[in-house]
């Protein structure tokens, strides 16, 4: 199996039946097809719409209906639409239950940054500094070391950050952990990696959860 | 009442330099395609432009970056366009970047006669240099500041004689927002009923908030990102 998809077969895991739930633009939106069909959710897209539905046949596009990646999309039932203010009440309110996130570098304290390289054009934040603030559930996926292979879980992330301390989840293609209080906890090897792999690839310092457990 | 007018000349041509334009839409969904492109004709400069995004290179309000009107733009994502990159670096082009649930705040408070308010949302980041941090209940917030633009730019589905407006699907995005935001704001949409053909309890936006209202023909609505089953 590819990184990404031992991340991605991961981060579904995440979602519960009942939830509502924010992808992010890019490989978390890949998650989206995913979702066992047993698990109800309702997916957000900070552009205005609760209830995501699948890509639309070619016969049914509308240009009125979009994802906050700017992809045609359907509704589903029991969707609903509402403007960009009240679509940030719901993530700024703490009304979302979980937002799945892109990483560029997570730090040991959950430090977050995703939206910037500096020297590279601006693009902007979008809604990312919105939803790591709001949502209950913060998710990060991302590789865990970059194309010249340093590790992207830093000690202090080196990058302009998205949010302080807002990460509870990282999830790579090595290892899953989880933040707490009392720092960053290993939980999780994906298949095959062994922990001396992610002690080594890990730049960030973190502690064993004693009852780590190694994924299919 | 006279709100709805033949033309978009005679309000576009009121528009001076240096004017703030508050202009809805999300990519190109539910843009003010016809109002832009008559200020791309009137050829206005030294614009400050606040929208969630600014268009494409040859389409939405990428027109006005192409016609070099645009001197200050307030966005949260602008990375569609390649000619903003270029008047950014080479300094022609001023940028404030702001969360996306920021600036639908601000526009919402600056609509609602509040003059700022407080958000968690840019703690610790660049966003909140030079900004106020208060601390309530233990949590640090920083102040952010309502906006208010001189003319709003606002797309709508139907709309009747009273100016109150009706918005379809994921079109709607700032556009209700944008209408509260704006010292003047013009409201161009696809059909006009007549009054009291909208069902009261189904209006979006009252049309205590809009002053004109234009019925444009033969929308565009460009697709930015064509997915669908297949694909």
């Amino acid at each position: 199996m590819t990184g990404r998809k031992l991340i991605l077969e991961r981060a579904v895991k995440e979602i519960q039946d009942g939830m509502c739930v924010n992808l992010g633009i890019g490989m978390p939106t890949l998650i989206a097809n995913m979702i066992p069909e047993d698990v109800d959710v309702m997916l957000q897209s900070e552009n205005g719409l609760l209830g995501i539905g699948a890509y639309p046949k070619e016969t049914e596009v509308d240009p009125d209906l979009i994802n906050a990646g700017k992809e045609t999309v359907t509704a589903k039932a029991g969707a609903s639409y509402f403007d960009s203010a009240e679509s940030f009440s719901m993530i700024r309110g703490g009304h979302i239950d979980l937002a799945i996130l892109g990483g560029m570098e997570v730090s040991g304290n959950g430090d977050l940054a995703n939206w910037m390289i500096p020297g590279k054009m601006v693009k902007g934040m979008g809604g990312a500094m919105d939803l790591v603030q709001g949502a209950k559930r913060i998710v990060v996926i991302m590789d865990h070391v970059n194309k010249h292979g340093e590790s992207k879980v830093k000690k202090n992330c080196t990058l302009p950050l998205t949010g302080q301390g807002v990460v509870h989840c990282l999830i790579t293609d090595l290892a899953v952990f989880h933040f707490t209080d009392a720092g960053m906890e290993l939980v999780e090897l994906q298949n095959g990696v062994a922990l001396d792999e992610v002690k080594e690839k890990t730049e960030a310092d973190f502690t064993v959860s004693e009852s780590l457990k190694q994924l299919d | 009442m006279g709100k709805v007018i033949s033309s978009l000349d005679e309000v576009v041509q009121q528009i001076e330099d240096g004017a703030t334009i508050v202009a809805g839409g999300f990519g190109l969904c539910g843009i003010p395609e016809k109002l832009i492109s008559s200020l791309r004709d009137k050829g206005v400069k030294d614009l400050t432009v606040v929208s969630n995004n600014c268009g494409v290179d040859d389409w939405g309000l990428g027109l006005l970056l192409e016609n070099r009107q645009i001197k200050k733009m307030v966005a949260s994502y602008v990375g569609e366009n390649k000619r903003f990159e270029q008047q950014f670096l080479s300094g022609e082009l001023e940028v404030e970047l702001v969360p996306q649930g920021t600036l639908a705040e601000r526009l919402r408070a600056g609509g609602a006669g509040i003059p700022a308010f407080y958000t968690a949302t840019g703690v610790g980041t660049e966003v909140a240099e030079g900004k106020e941090h208060k601390e309530f209940d233990g949590k640090t917030y920083i102040m952010e500041k309502g906006i208010v633009g001189d003319y709003a730019f606002v797309k709508a589905w139907k709309a009747d004689p009273f100016g109150n407006l009706v918005f379809r699907k994921t079109a709607r995005n700032f556009n209700p927002v944008i209408a509260t935001a704006g010292k003047i704001t013009i409201a161009e949409v696809e059909e006009i009923v007549g009054i009291g053909e909208l069902d009261p309890d189904g209006i979006h936006t009252s049309g205590v908030y809009v002053q004109k209202v234009f019925v444009g023909e033969n929308y565009q609505k460009r697709i930015e990102k064509l997915t669908t089953a297949n694909s």
